[in-house]
Protein backbone atom coordinates (compact mmCIF):
# COMPACT_ATOMS: atom_id res chain seq x y z
CA UNK A 1 0.00 0.00 0.00
CA UNK A 2 2.52 2.28 0.90
CA UNK A 3 5.47 3.49 -0.77
CA UNK A 4 8.56 0.90 0.58
CA UNK A 5 10.51 2.49 3.28
CA UNK A 6 14.34 2.08 2.16
CA UNK A 7 15.11 -0.52 4.81
CA UNK A 8 12.43 -2.86 2.38
CA UNK A 9 13.77 -1.28 -0.69
CA UNK A 10 17.49 -2.72 -0.13
CA UNK A 11 15.81 -6.21 -0.35
CA UNK A 12 13.51 -6.52 -2.60
CA UNK A 13 10.97 -9.00 -1.63
CA UNK A 14 11.01 -12.60 -3.27
CA UNK A 15 7.11 -12.56 -2.92
CA UNK A 16 5.41 -9.11 -1.85
CA UNK A 17 0.96 -9.99 -1.45
CA UNK A 18 -0.78 -6.38 -0.50
CA UNK A 19 -4.71 -7.24 -0.07
CA UNK A 20 -4.91 -10.47 -1.99
CA UNK A 21 -8.78 -11.24 -2.65
CA UNK A 22 -9.63 -14.85 -3.97
CA UNK A 23 -13.46 -15.84 -4.99
CA UNK A 24 -15.01 -18.98 -6.01
CA UNK A 25 -18.44 -18.15 -7.58
CA UNK A 26 -19.35 -16.32 -4.03
CA UNK A 27 -17.16 -17.51 -1.43
CA UNK A 28 -14.29 -15.79 -0.72
CA UNK A 29 -11.70 -18.02 -0.02
CA UNK A 30 -9.05 -15.40 0.18
CA UNK A 31 -9.91 -11.69 2.15
CA UNK A 32 -6.91 -9.44 1.82
CA UNK A 33 -3.80 -11.18 2.54
CA UNK A 34 -0.77 -9.21 3.58
CA UNK A 35 2.68 -11.21 3.63
CA UNK A 36 6.32 -10.67 2.33
CA UNK A 37 8.85 -13.61 1.86
CA UNK A 38 12.39 -12.10 1.62
CA UNK A 39 15.22 -14.42 -0.89
CA UNK A 40 17.06 -17.03 0.69
CA UNK A 41 13.85 -16.93 3.49
CA UNK A 42 12.24 -20.36 4.32
CA UNK A 43 8.55 -19.35 4.88
CA UNK A 44 6.08 -21.51 6.21
CA UNK A 45 2.22 -21.39 6.21
CA UNK A 46 -0.09 -22.93 8.88
CA UNK A 47 -3.49 -23.22 9.20
CA UNK A 48 -6.67 -25.56 9.39
CA UNK A 49 -7.88 -26.85 5.68
CA UNK A 50 -10.51 -24.50 3.90
CA UNK A 51 -8.15 -21.23 5.43
CA UNK A 52 -6.90 -20.61 1.60
CA UNK A 53 -2.90 -21.49 2.44
CA UNK A 54 -3.33 -23.47 -0.89
CA UNK A 55 -5.16 -21.53 -2.95
CA UNK A 56 -2.66 -18.46 -1.67
CA UNK A 57 0.33 -20.90 -2.93
CA UNK A 58 -1.21 -21.19 -6.39
CA UNK A 59 -2.03 -17.61 -6.84
CA UNK A 60 1.82 -17.16 -6.78
CA UNK A 61 1.97 -19.17 -9.89
CA UNK A 62 -0.97 -18.10 -11.42
CA UNK A 63 -2.36 -21.70 -11.49
CA UNK A 64 -5.39 -19.04 -9.83
CA UNK A 65 -6.33 -15.82 -11.01
CA UNK A 66 -5.66 -13.02 -8.15
CA UNK A 67 -9.33 -11.29 -8.19
CA UNK A 68 -8.16 -7.90 -5.85
CA UNK A 69 -4.96 -6.16 -4.34
CA UNK A 70 -1.60 -6.61 -5.96
CA UNK A 71 1.01 -9.76 -5.94
CA UNK A 72 4.29 -9.87 -7.25
CA UNK A 73 7.12 -12.39 -7.55
CA UNK A 74 10.59 -10.50 -7.53
CA UNK A 75 9.03 -7.51 -8.32
CA UNK A 76 6.83 -8.36 -10.89
CA UNK A 77 2.88 -9.14 -10.97
CA UNK A 78 1.27 -11.97 -11.55
CA UNK A 79 -0.43 -12.70 -14.39
CA UNK A 80 -0.73 -9.11 -15.43
CA UNK A 81 1.24 -6.21 -16.72
CA UNK A 82 0.43 -2.41 -15.88
CA UNK A 83 0.93 -0.23 -19.00
CA UNK A 84 -1.00 3.27 -19.56
CA UNK A 85 -2.36 3.00 -15.77
CA UNK A 86 -4.22 -0.26 -16.42
CA UNK A 87 -4.34 -3.79 -16.02
CA UNK A 88 -3.40 -5.73 -18.96
CA UNK A 89 -4.08 -9.73 -18.38
CA UNK A 90 -0.47 -11.61 -19.63
CA UNK A 91 -0.71 -13.46 -22.58
CA UNK A 92 -0.68 -17.15 -21.67
CA UNK A 93 3.05 -17.66 -23.54
CA UNK A 94 4.42 -15.13 -20.93
CA UNK A 95 3.00 -16.83 -17.67
CA UNK A 96 4.52 -20.20 -19.04
CA UNK A 97 7.56 -17.94 -18.76
CA UNK A 98 7.12 -16.91 -15.52
CA UNK A 99 6.12 -20.37 -14.12
CA UNK A 100 9.54 -21.85 -15.54
CA UNK A 101 10.93 -19.65 -12.75
CA UNK A 102 8.70 -20.86 -9.90
CA UNK A 103 8.81 -24.56 -9.20
CA UNK A 104 6.04 -26.25 -7.44
CA UNK A 105 5.71 -29.77 -5.81
CA UNK A 106 1.85 -30.93 -4.88
CA UNK A 107 0.73 -32.99 -2.03
CA UNK A 108 -0.30 -35.79 -4.33
CA UNK A 109 3.29 -35.66 -6.28
CA UNK A 110 1.61 -35.70 -9.46
CA UNK A 111 4.88 -37.24 -10.96
CA UNK A 112 4.13 -38.24 -14.55
CA UNK A 113 3.19 -41.77 -14.48
CA UNK A 114 3.91 -42.94 -18.10
CA UNK A 115 7.76 -41.12 -17.55
CA UNK A 116 10.46 -42.44 -15.79
CA UNK A 117 11.98 -40.82 -13.17
CA UNK A 118 14.99 -39.57 -15.16
CA UNK A 119 12.03 -38.84 -17.67
CA UNK A 120 9.77 -36.72 -15.10
CA UNK A 121 13.08 -34.53 -14.18
CA UNK A 122 14.03 -34.04 -17.66
CA UNK A 123 10.84 -33.20 -19.84
CA UNK A 124 10.18 -30.17 -18.69
CA UNK A 125 14.17 -28.58 -19.30
CA UNK A 126 14.27 -30.68 -22.44
CA UNK A 127 10.89 -28.82 -24.28
CA UNK A 128 11.49 -25.49 -22.29
CA UNK A 129 14.90 -24.60 -22.34
CA UNK A 130 17.65 -24.35 -24.70
CA UNK A 131 19.87 -26.91 -23.73
CA UNK A 132 21.50 -29.92 -25.15
CA UNK A 133 19.35 -33.46 -24.02
CA UNK A 134 23.25 -34.61 -22.94
CA UNK A 135 23.09 -31.39 -20.35
CA UNK A 136 20.03 -31.73 -19.52
CA UNK A 137 20.15 -35.65 -18.86
CA UNK A 138 23.65 -34.63 -16.75
CA UNK A 139 21.71 -31.86 -14.42
CA UNK A 140 18.61 -34.55 -14.23
CA UNK A 141 20.95 -37.08 -13.25
CA UNK A 142 22.57 -35.31 -10.61
CA UNK A 143 19.47 -33.55 -9.11
CA UNK A 144 18.30 -36.97 -8.58
CA UNK A 145 21.38 -38.48 -6.81
CA UNK A 146 21.16 -34.94 -5.19
CA UNK A 147 17.66 -36.06 -3.58
CA UNK A 148 18.96 -39.48 -3.28
CA UNK A 149 17.36 -41.95 -5.84
CA UNK A 150 20.78 -42.46 -8.01
CA UNK A 151 19.58 -45.91 -8.11
CA UNK A 152 15.96 -45.23 -9.27
CA UNK A 153 16.94 -43.28 -12.70
CA UNK A 154 14.91 -45.39 -14.92
CA UNK A 155 12.21 -46.74 -12.63
CA UNK A 156 8.55 -45.60 -12.94
CA UNK A 157 6.31 -43.95 -10.38
CA UNK A 158 4.47 -46.48 -9.35
CA UNK A 159 7.63 -48.58 -8.51
CA UNK A 160 8.42 -45.90 -6.24
CA UNK A 161 7.38 -45.56 -2.73
CA UNK A 162 5.55 -42.19 -1.52
CA UNK A 163 8.27 -40.29 -0.19
CA UNK A 164 10.32 -41.45 -3.63
CA UNK A 165 8.13 -40.10 -5.14
CA UNK A 166 7.61 -36.84 -3.17
CA UNK A 167 11.65 -36.37 -3.98
CA UNK A 168 11.47 -37.17 -7.36
CA UNK A 169 8.82 -34.27 -7.87
CA UNK A 170 11.33 -32.00 -6.02
CA UNK A 171 13.92 -32.75 -8.50
CA UNK A 172 11.68 -32.36 -11.36
CA UNK A 173 10.66 -28.93 -10.28
CA UNK A 174 14.43 -27.82 -9.49
CA UNK A 175 15.05 -29.27 -13.14
CA UNK A 176 13.69 -25.44 -14.14
CA UNK A 177 16.36 -24.11 -11.82
CA UNK A 178 13.76 -21.80 -10.09
CA UNK A 179 14.47 -18.81 -8.16
CA UNK A 180 11.23 -19.93 -5.62
CA UNK A 181 10.29 -23.11 -4.67
CA UNK A 182 6.17 -23.87 -3.51
CA UNK A 183 5.22 -26.83 -1.49
CA UNK A 184 1.72 -27.53 -0.75
CA UNK A 185 1.29 -29.89 1.91
CA UNK A 186 4.78 -31.92 0.36
CA UNK A 187 4.13 -34.43 3.09
CA UNK A 188 0.78 -34.87 3.96
CA UNK A 189 -0.27 -37.99 1.64
CA UNK A 190 2.86 -39.78 2.75
CA UNK A 191 2.93 -42.23 5.46
CA UNK A 192 4.48 -41.39 8.85
CA UNK A 193 7.89 -43.06 8.03
CA UNK A 194 8.59 -41.13 4.88
CA UNK A 195 7.78 -37.96 5.93
CA UNK A 196 11.65 -37.48 7.43
CA UNK A 197 13.10 -38.57 3.86
CA UNK A 198 11.55 -35.67 1.97
CA UNK A 199 11.98 -33.49 4.93
CA UNK A 200 15.80 -33.76 4.93
CA UNK A 201 15.62 -32.78 0.96
CA UNK A 202 14.03 -29.15 2.03
CA UNK A 203 16.27 -29.14 4.67
CA UNK A 204 19.29 -29.39 2.06
CA UNK A 205 17.37 -26.93 -0.13
CA UNK A 206 17.15 -24.00 2.85
CA UNK A 207 20.31 -24.78 4.04
CA UNK A 208 21.53 -24.02 0.37
CA UNK A 209 19.63 -20.75 -0.09
CA UNK A 210 16.78 -20.97 -1.83
CA UNK A 211 13.69 -19.14 -1.31
CA UNK A 212 10.89 -21.46 0.18
CA UNK A 213 7.14 -21.15 0.67
CA UNK A 214 6.08 -23.82 2.51
CA UNK A 215 2.52 -25.01 3.61
CA UNK A 216 2.38 -27.61 5.98
CA UNK A 217 1.67 -29.68 9.11
CA UNK A 218 4.93 -30.31 10.51
CA UNK A 219 5.70 -28.15 13.03
CA UNK A 220 9.10 -29.23 13.88
CA UNK A 221 10.16 -28.91 10.50
CA UNK A 222 8.96 -25.32 10.36
CA UNK A 223 10.53 -24.64 13.82
CA UNK A 224 13.71 -25.48 12.78
CA UNK A 225 14.02 -24.89 8.92
CA UNK A 226 11.67 -22.02 8.97
CA UNK A 227 12.59 -18.33 8.89
CA UNK A 228 9.10 -17.11 9.00
CA UNK A 229 5.73 -18.35 9.68
CA UNK A 230 1.97 -17.23 9.20
CA UNK A 231 -1.07 -18.76 10.84
CA UNK A 232 -4.18 -18.43 8.06
CA UNK A 233 -7.58 -19.02 8.92
CA UNK A 234 -10.52 -18.42 7.03
CA UNK A 235 -8.95 -16.67 4.04
CA UNK A 236 -7.17 -14.19 6.64
CA UNK A 237 -3.70 -14.05 7.77
CA UNK A 238 -4.25 -14.11 11.93
CA UNK A 239 -0.62 -14.21 12.84
CA UNK A 240 2.82 -13.39 11.95
CA UNK A 241 6.38 -13.61 13.15
CA UNK A 242 9.20 -16.07 14.07
CA UNK A 243 8.37 -19.77 13.62
CA UNK A 244 9.56 -20.58 17.65
CA UNK A 245 7.44 -17.40 18.45
CA UNK A 246 4.20 -18.39 16.93
CA UNK A 247 4.36 -22.08 17.38
CA UNK A 248 5.60 -21.79 21.60
CA UNK A 249 3.76 -18.10 22.09
CA UNK A 250 0.61 -17.74 19.78
CA UNK A 251 -0.69 -14.43 20.56
CA UNK A 252 -4.53 -14.60 19.23
CA UNK A 253 -6.95 -17.16 20.12
CA UNK A 254 -6.84 -18.99 17.16
CA UNK A 255 -3.79 -19.94 16.49
CA UNK A 256 -4.14 -21.01 20.41
CA UNK A 257 -6.81 -23.28 19.55
CA UNK A 258 -5.18 -24.65 16.34
CA UNK A 259 -2.10 -25.30 18.02
CA UNK A 260 -3.21 -27.32 20.55
CA UNK A 261 -4.95 -29.91 17.98
CA UNK A 262 -1.81 -30.53 16.19
CA UNK A 263 0.94 -30.32 18.39
CA UNK B 1 19.75 -59.55 14.16
CA UNK B 2 21.64 -62.40 14.98
CA UNK B 3 19.99 -62.51 18.28
CA UNK B 4 16.66 -62.16 17.12
CA UNK B 5 17.13 -65.48 14.57
CA UNK B 6 18.74 -67.09 17.42
CA UNK B 7 15.08 -66.24 19.41
CA UNK B 8 12.85 -67.57 16.25
CA UNK B 9 14.64 -70.35 16.25
CA UNK B 10 13.81 -71.15 19.82
CA UNK B 11 10.25 -71.02 19.85
CA UNK B 12 8.49 -74.41 20.08
CA UNK B 13 8.51 -75.94 16.60
CA UNK B 14 4.29 -76.40 15.92
CA UNK B 15 3.23 -79.29 14.23
CA UNK B 16 1.79 -78.50 10.28
CA UNK B 17 -2.16 -79.87 10.68
CA UNK B 18 -2.98 -82.38 8.33
CA UNK B 19 -3.77 -81.24 4.68
CA UNK B 20 -7.73 -81.30 4.11
CA UNK B 21 -8.98 -84.53 1.73
CA UNK B 22 -12.35 -83.78 1.16
CA UNK B 23 -15.11 -85.20 -1.00
CA UNK B 24 -15.33 -82.61 -3.92
CA UNK B 25 -19.59 -81.60 -4.53
CA UNK B 26 -20.97 -83.48 -7.70
CA UNK B 27 -22.25 -80.77 -10.56
CA UNK B 28 -24.86 -82.75 -12.62
CA UNK B 29 -26.20 -80.00 -14.20
CA UNK B 30 -23.01 -79.05 -15.48
CA UNK B 31 -22.71 -82.29 -17.31
CA UNK B 32 -26.04 -82.29 -18.82
CA UNK B 33 -25.23 -78.90 -20.14
CA UNK B 34 -21.90 -79.65 -21.79
CA UNK B 35 -24.04 -82.51 -23.11
CA UNK B 36 -26.40 -80.32 -25.30
CA UNK B 37 -23.83 -77.81 -26.03
CA UNK B 38 -21.67 -80.51 -27.72
CA UNK B 39 -24.81 -82.46 -29.30
CA UNK B 40 -25.99 -78.87 -31.03
CA UNK B 41 -22.28 -78.29 -32.36
CA UNK B 42 -21.39 -81.86 -33.85
CA UNK B 43 -25.21 -81.40 -35.57
CA UNK B 44 -24.19 -78.36 -37.12
CA UNK B 45 -20.75 -79.41 -38.20
CA UNK B 46 -22.55 -82.57 -39.46
CA UNK B 47 -24.43 -80.32 -41.54
CA UNK B 48 -21.77 -78.26 -42.89
CA UNK B 49 -19.53 -80.97 -43.99
CA UNK B 50 -21.89 -82.82 -45.38
CA UNK B 51 -24.15 -81.08 -47.20
CA UNK B 52 -23.06 -80.77 -50.84
CA UNK B 53 -25.02 -77.11 -51.63
CA UNK B 54 -22.86 -75.25 -49.41
CA UNK B 55 -19.84 -77.15 -51.67
CA UNK B 56 -16.83 -76.79 -49.56
CA UNK B 57 -14.45 -78.00 -52.34
CA UNK B 58 -15.47 -74.43 -53.96
CA UNK B 59 -14.64 -72.66 -51.11
CA UNK B 60 -11.12 -74.13 -50.89
CA UNK B 61 -10.59 -73.56 -54.28
CA UNK B 62 -11.44 -69.77 -54.27
CA UNK B 63 -9.66 -69.19 -50.76
CA UNK B 64 -6.57 -68.48 -52.30
CA UNK B 65 -7.48 -67.14 -55.64
CA UNK B 66 -5.62 -64.41 -56.95
CA UNK B 67 -8.69 -61.93 -57.68
CA UNK B 68 -10.19 -62.91 -53.71
CA UNK B 69 -6.44 -62.16 -52.48
CA UNK B 70 -6.54 -58.63 -54.10
CA UNK B 71 -9.89 -58.01 -52.31
CA UNK B 72 -8.42 -59.16 -48.89
CA UNK B 73 -5.54 -56.19 -49.83
CA UNK B 74 -7.64 -54.20 -50.70
CA UNK B 75 -10.07 -54.28 -47.72
CA UNK B 76 -6.63 -54.01 -45.46
CA UNK B 77 -5.81 -50.71 -47.18
CA UNK B 78 -9.04 -49.37 -47.15
CA UNK B 79 -9.38 -50.43 -43.34
CA UNK B 80 -6.00 -48.62 -42.53
CA UNK B 81 -6.51 -45.38 -44.50
CA UNK B 82 -10.21 -44.93 -42.91
CA UNK B 83 -9.03 -45.48 -39.24
CA UNK B 84 -6.05 -43.34 -39.98
CA UNK B 85 -8.34 -40.66 -41.06
CA UNK B 86 -10.40 -41.34 -37.88
CA UNK B 87 -7.73 -41.06 -35.80
CA UNK B 88 -6.31 -37.86 -36.82
CA UNK B 89 -10.10 -36.47 -37.38
CA UNK B 90 -10.81 -37.69 -33.59
CA UNK B 91 -7.78 -35.84 -31.97
CA UNK B 92 -8.54 -32.80 -33.65
CA UNK B 93 -11.95 -33.09 -32.75
CA UNK B 94 -11.41 -34.18 -29.04
CA UNK B 95 -8.99 -31.42 -28.31
CA UNK B 96 -11.12 -28.76 -29.87
CA UNK B 97 -14.37 -30.02 -27.80
CA UNK B 98 -12.08 -29.30 -25.21
CA UNK B 99 -10.82 -25.30 -26.24
CA UNK B 100 -11.96 -22.29 -25.09
CA UNK B 101 -13.01 -20.91 -27.40
CA UNK B 102 -17.18 -21.65 -28.03
CA UNK B 103 -16.86 -21.41 -31.54
CA UNK B 104 -14.12 -24.01 -31.77
CA UNK B 105 -16.10 -26.05 -28.95
CA UNK B 106 -19.33 -25.69 -31.29
CA UNK B 107 -17.85 -26.58 -34.61
CA UNK B 108 -16.53 -30.21 -32.96
CA UNK B 109 -19.69 -30.40 -31.92
CA UNK B 110 -21.94 -29.79 -35.00
CA UNK B 111 -19.77 -32.45 -36.74
CA UNK B 112 -20.05 -35.12 -33.98
CA UNK B 113 -23.63 -34.63 -34.13
CA UNK B 114 -23.84 -34.70 -38.09
CA UNK B 115 -21.83 -37.96 -38.55
CA UNK B 116 -23.15 -39.45 -35.77
CA UNK B 117 -26.86 -38.88 -36.69
CA UNK B 118 -26.33 -40.04 -40.30
CA UNK B 119 -26.11 -43.75 -41.02
CA UNK B 120 -22.67 -44.83 -42.99
CA UNK B 121 -24.34 -46.29 -46.17
CA UNK B 122 -25.95 -42.65 -46.53
CA UNK B 123 -22.75 -40.91 -46.63
CA UNK B 124 -20.65 -43.41 -48.89
CA UNK B 125 -23.62 -42.79 -51.36
CA UNK B 126 -23.54 -39.40 -50.67
CA UNK B 127 -19.45 -38.87 -51.36
CA UNK B 128 -19.89 -41.08 -54.31
CA UNK B 129 -22.53 -39.10 -56.06
CA UNK B 130 -21.33 -35.80 -54.62
CA UNK B 131 -19.51 -34.79 -58.60
CA UNK B 132 -22.96 -35.09 -59.95
CA UNK B 133 -23.99 -31.79 -57.77
CA UNK B 134 -20.37 -30.35 -57.45
CA UNK B 135 -19.33 -28.94 -60.90
CA UNK B 136 -15.93 -27.85 -60.23
CA UNK B 137 -13.94 -28.34 -56.83
CA UNK B 138 -10.88 -26.33 -56.33
CA UNK B 139 -8.13 -25.20 -53.87
CA UNK B 140 -7.68 -22.18 -52.56
CA UNK B 141 -8.58 -19.52 -50.46
CA UNK B 142 -12.16 -19.44 -49.17
CA UNK B 143 -13.97 -17.34 -51.25
CA UNK B 144 -10.76 -15.61 -52.67
CA UNK B 145 -8.37 -16.74 -56.00
CA UNK B 146 -8.06 -20.80 -56.35
CA UNK B 147 -5.66 -23.16 -57.62
CA UNK B 148 -5.82 -26.56 -58.71
CA UNK B 149 -9.33 -26.93 -61.09
CA UNK B 150 -10.43 -29.79 -60.72
CA UNK B 151 -12.91 -32.24 -62.50
CA UNK B 152 -14.90 -33.64 -59.68
CA UNK B 153 -15.18 -36.76 -61.62
CA UNK B 154 -11.63 -37.57 -61.04
CA UNK B 155 -10.89 -36.57 -58.24
CA UNK B 156 -13.64 -38.67 -56.21
CA UNK B 157 -12.96 -42.07 -57.22
CA UNK B 158 -14.64 -45.24 -55.31
CA UNK B 159 -11.51 -45.37 -53.27
CA UNK B 160 -11.76 -41.62 -52.53
CA UNK B 161 -15.70 -41.75 -51.83
CA UNK B 162 -14.80 -44.96 -49.86
CA UNK B 163 -12.16 -43.43 -47.72
CA UNK B 164 -14.06 -40.28 -46.96
CA UNK B 165 -17.43 -41.88 -46.17
CA UNK B 166 -15.66 -43.60 -43.80
CA UNK B 167 -12.90 -42.09 -42.58
CA UNK B 168 -15.40 -38.63 -41.92
CA UNK B 169 -17.62 -41.17 -40.06
CA UNK B 170 -15.22 -43.16 -38.39
CA UNK B 171 -13.92 -39.59 -36.97
CA UNK B 172 -16.87 -38.54 -35.32
CA UNK B 173 -16.63 -41.37 -32.87
CA UNK B 174 -12.77 -41.49 -32.76
CA UNK B 175 -13.86 -38.34 -31.47
CA UNK B 176 -15.89 -39.12 -28.45
CA UNK B 177 -13.81 -42.07 -27.93
CA UNK B 178 -10.56 -39.74 -27.81
CA UNK B 179 -12.11 -36.94 -25.58
CA UNK B 180 -13.59 -39.37 -22.64
CA UNK B 181 -9.40 -40.33 -22.50
CA UNK B 182 -8.28 -36.64 -22.02
CA UNK B 183 -11.14 -36.67 -19.37
CA UNK B 184 -9.99 -39.47 -17.95
CA UNK B 185 -6.68 -38.25 -16.86
CA UNK B 186 -6.08 -37.44 -13.79
CA UNK B 187 -6.20 -33.16 -13.63
CA UNK B 188 -3.40 -32.97 -10.95
CA UNK B 189 -0.73 -34.31 -14.31
CA UNK B 190 -1.98 -30.79 -16.31
CA UNK B 191 -1.39 -28.68 -13.35
CA UNK B 192 2.07 -30.31 -12.54
CA UNK B 193 2.62 -29.79 -16.26
CA UNK B 194 1.88 -26.20 -15.60
CA UNK B 195 3.52 -25.37 -12.70
CA UNK B 196 6.56 -26.11 -14.75
CA UNK B 197 5.91 -23.69 -17.59
CA UNK B 198 4.26 -26.10 -20.41
CA UNK B 199 1.82 -24.74 -22.50
CA UNK B 200 -1.64 -25.98 -23.35
CA UNK B 201 -0.94 -28.10 -26.12
CA UNK B 202 2.31 -29.74 -25.34
CA UNK B 203 1.04 -30.67 -21.71
CA UNK B 204 -1.82 -31.90 -24.24
CA UNK B 205 0.80 -33.95 -26.25
CA UNK B 206 3.40 -35.03 -23.98
CA UNK B 207 1.48 -35.40 -21.09
CA UNK B 208 -2.42 -36.11 -21.25
CA UNK B 209 -2.17 -37.70 -24.78
CA UNK B 210 0.12 -39.97 -23.62
CA UNK B 211 -1.87 -41.31 -21.10
CA UNK B 212 -5.32 -41.09 -22.43
CA UNK B 213 -3.80 -43.94 -24.47
CA UNK B 214 -4.46 -46.29 -21.68
CA UNK B 215 -7.86 -45.67 -22.04
CA UNK B 216 -8.38 -44.97 -25.99
CA UNK B 217 -6.45 -48.05 -27.11
CA UNK B 218 -9.40 -50.42 -25.94
CA UNK B 219 -12.17 -49.11 -27.91
CA UNK B 220 -9.83 -47.98 -30.69
CA UNK B 221 -9.31 -51.59 -31.47
CA UNK B 222 -12.80 -52.50 -31.37
CA UNK B 223 -13.44 -49.44 -33.93
CA UNK B 224 -10.66 -50.81 -35.93
CA UNK B 225 -12.35 -54.70 -36.11
CA UNK B 226 -15.76 -53.03 -36.93
CA UNK B 227 -14.38 -51.09 -39.10
CA UNK B 228 -12.73 -54.33 -41.00
CA UNK B 229 -16.10 -55.29 -41.33
CA UNK B 230 -17.93 -52.10 -42.20
CA UNK B 231 -15.75 -51.56 -45.41
CA UNK B 232 -18.17 -54.16 -47.00
CA UNK B 233 -20.59 -51.41 -47.63
CA UNK B 234 -18.29 -50.17 -49.81
CA UNK B 235 -19.58 -52.95 -52.17
CA UNK B 236 -22.33 -51.04 -52.77
CA UNK B 237 -20.03 -48.33 -54.75
CA UNK B 238 -19.15 -50.85 -56.65
CA UNK B 239 -15.52 -50.44 -54.67
CA UNK B 240 -13.23 -53.61 -55.21
CA UNK B 241 -12.72 -54.53 -51.89
CA UNK B 242 -13.45 -58.35 -50.19
CA UNK B 243 -17.49 -58.66 -50.59
CA UNK B 244 -17.24 -56.95 -53.75
CA UNK B 245 -14.68 -59.03 -54.99
CA UNK B 246 -17.01 -62.51 -53.99
CA UNK B 247 -20.03 -60.96 -55.84
CA UNK B 248 -18.14 -60.25 -59.04
CA UNK B 249 -17.18 -64.25 -59.23
CA UNK B 250 -20.70 -65.40 -57.78
CA UNK B 251 -22.36 -63.12 -60.09
CA UNK B 252 -20.97 -64.85 -62.68
CA UNK B 253 -20.48 -68.55 -61.29
CA UNK B 254 -23.98 -68.54 -59.43
CA UNK B 255 -21.86 -70.37 -56.41
CA UNK B 256 -23.10 -67.17 -54.02
CA UNK B 257 -23.43 -69.23 -50.74
CA UNK B 258 -19.75 -70.46 -51.24
CA UNK B 259 -17.89 -67.11 -52.29
CA UNK B 260 -19.74 -65.56 -48.83
CA UNK B 261 -18.26 -68.48 -47.08
CA UNK B 262 -14.85 -67.58 -48.40
CA UNK B 263 -15.30 -64.17 -48.03
CA UNK B 264 -16.44 -64.90 -43.99
CA UNK B 265 -13.42 -66.80 -43.23
CA UNK B 266 -10.93 -63.84 -44.25
CA UNK B 267 -12.88 -61.60 -42.61
CA UNK B 268 -12.79 -64.00 -39.54
CA UNK B 269 -9.09 -64.67 -39.92
CA UNK B 270 -8.26 -60.83 -40.41
CA UNK B 271 -9.98 -59.95 -37.05
CA UNK B 272 -8.59 -62.65 -35.33
CA UNK B 273 -5.45 -61.10 -35.88
CA UNK B 274 -5.97 -57.62 -35.44
CA UNK B 275 -7.47 -59.04 -31.79
CA UNK B 276 -3.65 -60.26 -30.96
CA UNK B 277 -2.32 -57.05 -32.26
CA UNK B 278 -4.34 -55.12 -29.90
CA UNK B 279 -3.61 -57.39 -26.99
CA UNK B 280 -0.01 -56.64 -27.35
CA UNK B 281 -0.77 -53.14 -28.03
CA UNK B 282 -2.40 -52.86 -24.75
CA UNK B 283 -0.04 -54.15 -23.17
CA UNK B 284 2.81 -51.18 -24.65
CA UNK B 285 0.49 -48.57 -23.25
CA UNK B 286 -0.33 -50.12 -19.44
CA UNK B 287 3.51 -49.06 -19.34
CA UNK B 288 4.10 -46.94 -15.99
CA UNK B 289 0.38 -47.71 -15.01
CA UNK B 290 0.65 -51.16 -13.63
CA UNK B 291 3.81 -52.82 -11.36
CA UNK B 292 3.95 -55.74 -13.13
CA UNK B 293 2.14 -56.49 -16.51
CA UNK B 294 0.36 -59.51 -16.57
CA UNK B 295 2.79 -62.39 -18.86
CA UNK B 296 1.48 -62.95 -22.66
CA UNK B 297 0.39 -65.77 -23.76
CA UNK B 298 3.66 -66.87 -25.26
CA UNK B 299 5.38 -66.20 -22.01
CA UNK B 300 2.84 -68.13 -19.99
CA UNK B 301 3.37 -71.18 -21.94
CA UNK B 302 6.81 -71.42 -21.47
CA UNK B 303 6.99 -70.87 -18.12
CA UNK B 304 4.54 -73.43 -17.86
CA UNK B 305 6.84 -75.68 -20.05
CA UNK B 306 10.12 -74.78 -17.81
CA UNK B 307 7.97 -75.63 -15.09
CA UNK B 308 7.25 -79.17 -16.52
CA UNK B 309 10.71 -79.38 -17.15
CA UNK B 310 11.97 -78.43 -13.51
CA UNK B 311 9.57 -81.14 -12.50
CA UNK B 312 10.61 -83.29 -14.55
CA UNK B 313 14.33 -83.20 -13.09
CA UNK B 314 13.63 -83.47 -9.60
Amino acid sequence: MSEPTEAQAAVRPMVHSEGVEKWFGRLQVLQGIDLQVKPREVFCIIGPSGSGKSTFLRCINHLEKVDAGRLTVDGQLVGYQERGGRLHELPDKEVCRRREEIGMVFQRFNLFPHMTALGNVMEAPLRLKDENKAAVRERATALLRRVGLSDKLNVYPTQLSGGQQQRVAIARALAMQPKLMLFDEPTSALDPELVGEVLEVMRGLAEDGMTMIVVTHEMGFAREVGDALVFMDQGQVVETGSPRDVISDPQHERTRSFLSKVL
Amino acid sequence: MDDEGAGVAEAPARSRPEAIRAVPVRHPGRWVSGAIVLVVAAQLIHWFVTNKELKLGTVRHYLFDHSILVGVGVTLELTAVAMIMGVIIGVVLAVMRLSRNPIVAGGSWLYVWFFRGTPVLVQLLFWYNLPTVARSLSLGIPFGPSWLPQNPKDLITAFIAACLGLGLNEGAYMAEIVRAGILSVDEGQVEAASALGMPRLLSMRRIVLPQAMRVIIPPTGNETISMLKTTSLASVIAFPELLYTAQIIYSRTYETIPLLLTASIWYLFMTSVLSVGQYYLERRFARGALRELPPTPGQRIRRWVALRRGRALT
